[in-house]
């Protein structure tokens, strides 16, 4: 059994204690000392963004900026307030960021969005109104392999009030001419 | 998903705690922002046991100050973030600003430290992996082997220096400073790197970095940094290079031109003295990334082809002179 410290915790508002072992990253911590499974383990070392939590100073104000959590270790996370997807949320409902993500269905596999959630959010909070050139630079430490980032960045504009969902008009797939008989039979043999 | 070794870390609240804490805990490393070290600790790239953790000296080392001399004074713990927004630093070095704004991604520049960059362990293919992809290549000499996969028969390890803003501060002629349990004291760039990838700084195991001091004289450079990478964000250098230079009227007064992301040493390109007086036009940048060319030799400690990196790098130090002409 590795050695254990005692540490103090604040997520999402919430003060805990927990002993942990020494090396635990704030990301180990979140997930399997919490049970804060929101924020994903995708590289664990820095490159894709997927473990993205919002900090700052306990004493500070806001939610904070966009880091990394699975590189930051948890005993060295004990003077920040951290925010997680789990706190993005509030008592009326959903972050305009999370319902625009939903309404631009800007999501695929859904293992990147709580990081790129949550750096949208720090990205608005400092500037209510940027351009599409600061949306991705805000972004860019976020990768996805799904969706190809263009209705991120629209869901973004949409949270920040600049452009309404994209109306996309529904694929018209010409009806399939009868290929066989067969298919032209099938009713009659359905009992 | 990698976990950490054991380790104790240590949480000192100034920078006399940490120096102490450096001297009672022979092999203890430093923690800054984190963005280097642990991926390397979880690559087990390290046989430390205790980490220092330099947060609680932000209040000490986290500042951008004018001194009355008109040099320009950095505490170690300035996020990269804030160096690439301050408008100090934009003002007087701006081509540091630059390279600060094209470190890694967004998250990393939050977290990552001037300190912790100039510190950047050096980089490598055969050596930035897991520790079960290291063994099965049978381990290199920067960490439990004795071979080197780069340099065939090589005896040294020529693992990359990866930090962005070490040209530019090197083209500026800055220096640092550093306090460990023998004191102060005070290090010219162009003498804090060695061409050694298993520690290419002469920093000594319980020396601290807290200060990067930038001349006076700097703020009347013209100066420019350029960075080739694959993607634009995220990705370390593939080449970095920065250049210096000082005018008078349309002729050059003095350059200085480095380049990184070749091996252990940032390389300071040598022997421009003659190129004073000349005209600063585009037949001298054609001339600077000439020598550049000449003088520097990409490996494939870098993932990215070799050949291609240095049939760039003439082109980059050409465009790059030409910005900073202006
Ligand atoms: C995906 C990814 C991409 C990156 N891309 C880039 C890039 O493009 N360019 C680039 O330059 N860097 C890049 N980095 C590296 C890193 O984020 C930056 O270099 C950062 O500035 C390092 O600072 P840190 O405070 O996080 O260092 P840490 O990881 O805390 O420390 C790095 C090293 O320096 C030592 N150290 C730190 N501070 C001090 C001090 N004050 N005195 C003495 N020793 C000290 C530590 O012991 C350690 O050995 C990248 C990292 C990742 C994970
Ligand atoms: S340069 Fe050689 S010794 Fe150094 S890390 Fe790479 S393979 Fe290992
Ligand atoms: S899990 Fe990929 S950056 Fe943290
Ligand atoms: S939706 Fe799958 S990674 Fe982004």
């Amino acid at each position: 059994m590795r050695p254990s410290v005692f540490i103090r915790l604040l997520v999402n508002g919430e003060e805990h204690a927990l002993a942990v072992p020494a090396q635990r990253t704030l990301l180990e911590a979140l997930r399997y000392d919490l049970g804060l499974t929101g924020s994903k383990q995708g590289c664990d070392k820095g490159d894709c963004g997927a473990c993205t939590v919002l900090a700052r100073e306990r004493a500070g104000e806001g939610r904070g900026e966009a880091i990394l959590s699975c590189i930051t270790l948890a005993q060295d996370a004990q003077d920040l307030a951290i925010t997680t997807i789990e706190g993005l949320a509030g008592p009326q409902g959903l972050d305009p960021v999370q319902r625009a993500f939903a309404d631009c269905g800007a999501l695929q596999c859904g293992f990147c969005q709580p990081g790129m959630m949550l750096s949208a959010r720090a990205l608005l909070d400092d500037n209510p109104k940027p351009t599409l050139p600061q949306i991705q630079e805000a972004l860019s430490g976020n990768l996805c392999r799904c969706t190809g980032y263009t209705k991120i960045y629209e869901a973004v504009q949409v949270a920040a009030g600049l452009r309404a969902p994209a109306q996309r008009a529904p694929v018209q797939s010409e009806r399939a001419a009868p290929s066989d008989s067969k298919a032209q039979t099938v009713k009659e043999i359905v009992p | 998903m990698m976990t950490l070794p054991d380790l104790t870390v240590l949480r000192p609240g100034s920078v006399a705690e940490a120096v102490e804490a450096l001297r009672a805990n022979p092999g203890a490393r430093v923690l800054a922002g984190g963005t280097d070290i642990v991926p390397n600790l979880k690559y087990g790239m390290y046989d430390t046991r205790h980490l220092v953790a330099l947060r609680g000296l932000s209040s000490e080392l986290r500042y951008v100050r004018e001194h009355q001399s008109g040099e320009l004074r950095l505490g170690a713990m300035c996020s990269i973030d804030e160096l690439g927004r301050s408008e100090l630093v934009k003002a007087r070095v701006p081509a540091l600003a630059d390279a600060c704004r094209q470190i890694a991604g967004p998250q990393l520049r939050r977290m990552g430290t001037l300190g912790g960059n100039l510190c950047l362990d050096t980089r490598c293919v055969y050596v930035n992996q897991s520790h079960f992809w290291r063994s099965a290549l049978g381990y290199c000499l920067k960490k439990d082997g004795t071979v080197c996969h780069v340099v065939a028969g090589g005896k040294r390890c020529v693992a990359a220096a990866s930090n962005d803003t070490a040209p530019v501060l090197l083209a500026l002629d800055a220096s640092v400073k550093t306090i460990s349990p023998r004191g102060e004291r005070t290090i010219a760039l162009h003498e804090f790197y060695v061409a050694d990838g298993l520690h290419n700084t002469v920093l000594a195991p319980d020396e601290l970095l807290t200060e990067v001091r930038i001349p006076a004289a700097a703020a009347r450079r013209r100066q420019a940094f350029a960075k080739l990478r694959m993607r634009a964000a995220i990705d370390f250098p593939a080449l970095n290079l920065a250049v210096a230079l000082e005018l008078d009227g349309h002729s050059v007064k003095s350059v200085s031109l480095a380049v990184s992301a070749l091996a252990a040493r940032p390389a300071l390109i040598k022997g421009l003295q003659d190129l004073h007086g000349h005209a600063a036009d585009a037949i001298f940048a054609e001339e600077l990334g000439r020598r550049a060319h000449k003088q520097c030799k990409p490996l494939t400690n870098i993932g990215i082809d070799p050949g291609w990196r240095r049939d760039v790098l003439p082109v980059l130090v050409r465009r790059t002179v030409l910005r900073a002409i202006g």
